[in-house]
C-alpha cells in the first residue's frame, strides 16, 4: 500500500470507529448483566390514590396526635420544640384548615380539629416549581419526593398553598431517639424539605398508610379511579369538601364535615 | 560545545528531579497497596450479582434501584440468574453486610471517596445519640 495521505486518513477514520464502537460495547454489557425489574407481587395499586376524613370520627387534637404519632415513627420523624418542627401529619382549626370560613359558625365546627395533612393533588405547585425533579408525580397520583435530589431551595414550600412542608433547619438525627427509629426507612439530612409521601412504601407491600391504620375508620384510604372503591361509596354518600379549591391544585384529601 | 549558565542549569534539574522523585524515594521500601480485607457476610455465599460486578458497578446498581423503586414503583430486582431481591439498601443491602465499618468503609476509605448514604439511611449498627 502507498503511503499516501488518503490512505492514512482512511486508516485513522476506521480505527476511530472501531474504537468508538468497542467502548461502547463494552458499556451495554456491563449495565445489563442480564437482569430485569418488576413490581412487587402484593403491591396495592390504583388508578389514583386518595383519602377521605371523616372530622367527626378524629376531630379531637389528641385523637389527631396519636395518628401523627404513628406516622412520625413509622417515617423517623423528629420533634423539634419551637418554629423549626418537622411535620407530615398534623391538627389545625378550620379557619387554618380551609378558606372557606362563614360568620357565626357553629361551636362544634369552631372548636373541632382537623386532620392535615400532603394533599397528593392532581395540579401539584410543588412539582411544577421544584428545580431539580425532586418533587414529583407518580402515575397513581401520589406526590412523592426523592431526597437525594432535593437541594432544598424551598420553593415547593413557597408553592405549596396547604403548608404540607417542612425544612430541615438542622440535623433531625439530634431529635430522633437511636433507640426509637425505624429502620427500615431512612431518616432526612440537614437542608432538604420532607412532607408525607402516602405512605409508598407500605402500599408497596401491600399495606395501608401508617395513619390509616392508627385511625379506626376515621380515615379511609382507597382508589379515587375505582368506582366501586369503598373511598367512592363514602363520597357518594357524604358531602365533602376540599382545602382550598379555588387554588385549582385538585387535592386528593377529601374531609366529611 | 558550551552551555551557557550551565551552573544555574544543572543545579535547577537535580532540584526538580529531588522534588519529582521525592514520592519515590518516601515510599521505596513500604509494602505495596493491597485491597483491603473485608469482612463477608457468614450466611450468604453469592451477593445479588458476580463479585466482579458488585466490586465495580454497585454505585451505578444502587444509583437505578433509587429511580427504579421511587419513581417507578419497580421495587423487585431479578438478577441474571433470576433470584428475586427488594430494591432497598436498608432492607436489602444491609440486612447480609451488617457491619458498615468492617465492609463499606473499608474500601470507601482507601479510595478516598466518602459517599453520603448514611447522611439520611440508617446503618445496620444504629445511630449513636
Amino acid at each position: 500500500m502507498n503511503h499516501t495521505r488518503r490512505n492514512f486518513l482512511k486508516f485513522m477514520g476506521v480505527a476511530a470507529a472501531g474504537l468508538c464502537a468497542a467502548s461502547a460495547g463494552s458499556a451495554l454489557a456491563v449495565s445489563g448483566a442480564g437482569s430485569s425489574i418488576k413490581e412487587p407481587a402484593n403491591a396495592a395499586n390504583a388508578k389514583r390514590w386518595g383519602m377521605i376524613i371523616d372530622t367527626q370520627k378524629c376531630g379531637t387534637k389528641e385523637a389527631i396526635e396519636a395518628l401523627s404519632k404513628a406516622c412520625h415513627s413509622v417515617h423517623n420523624v423528629p420533634d423539634i420544640p419551637g418554629n423549626q418542627n418537622v411535620k407530615w401529619i398534623w391538627a389545625a382549626k378550620f379557619s387554618e384548615a380551609f378558606d372557606q370560613h362563614n360568620n357565626y359558625m357553629d361551636e362544634a365546627h369552631e372548636t373541632c380539629q382537623y386532620v392535615l395533612l400532603c394533599n397528593h393533588c392532581t395540579n401539584p405547585p410543588c412539582v411544577r416549581v421544584c428545580p431539580t425533579k425532586a418533587t414529583y408525580k407518580r402515575a397513581d397520583g401520589i406526590v412523592a419526593m426523592d431526597y437525594h435530589r432535593c437541594i432544598g431551595c424551598r420553593y415547593c414550600m413557597a408553592g405549596c398553598p396547604y403548608g404540607a412542608r417542612s425544612f430541615n433547619f438542622m440535623d433531625p438525627r439530634k431529635y430522633l431517639d437511636p433507640s426509637k427509629l425505624n429502620k427500615e426507612f431512612p431518616t432526612r439530612m440537614r437542608g432538604v424539605v420532607e412532607k408525607c409521601n402516602f405512605c409508598v412504601e407500605r402500599l408497596a407491600h401491600g399495606k395501608q398508610p401508617a395513619c390509616v391504620e392508627a385511625s379506626n375508620g376515621g380515615l379511609v384510604f382507597g382508589d379515587l379511579g375505582d368506582a366501586n372503591s369503598e373511598i367512592r361509596k363514602l363520597l357518594r354518600e357524604h358531602y365533602t369538601i376540599r382545602r382550598k379549591p379555588s387554588h385549582g391544585t385538585e387535592p386528593g384529601v377529601y374531609y366529611i364535615i | 560545545m558550551k552551555l551557557y549558565n550551565g551552573g544555574k542549569i544543572i543545579t535547577g534539574l537535580v532540584i526538580f528531579l529531588g522534588v519529582f522523585l521525592a514520592p519515590f524515594a518516601y515510599n521505596a521500601g513500604k509494602a505495596a497497596y493491597t485491597q483491603p480485607k473485608l469482612k463477608m457476610p457468614e450466611n450468604e455465599k453469592e451477593c445479588i450479582e458476580s463479585k466482579e460486578f458488585m466490586r465495580t458497578k454497585h454505585m451505578q446498581l444502587l444509583n437505578d434501584w433509587r429511580d427504579w423503586a421511587l419513581r417507578d414503583g419497580k421495587r423487585v430486582y431479578v438478577n441474571s440468574k433470576g433470584k428475586e431481591f427488594e430494591m432497598s439498601l436498608q432492607k436489602t443491602c444491609m440486612k447480609c453486610h451488617t457491619n458498615k465499618a468492617e465492609f463499606c468503609d473499608k474500601c470507601h476509605n482507601d479510595a478516598a471517596v466518602s459517599p453520603y448514604c448514611w447522611d439520611c439511611h440508617i446503618q445496620p449498627e444504629g445511630l449513636k445519640k
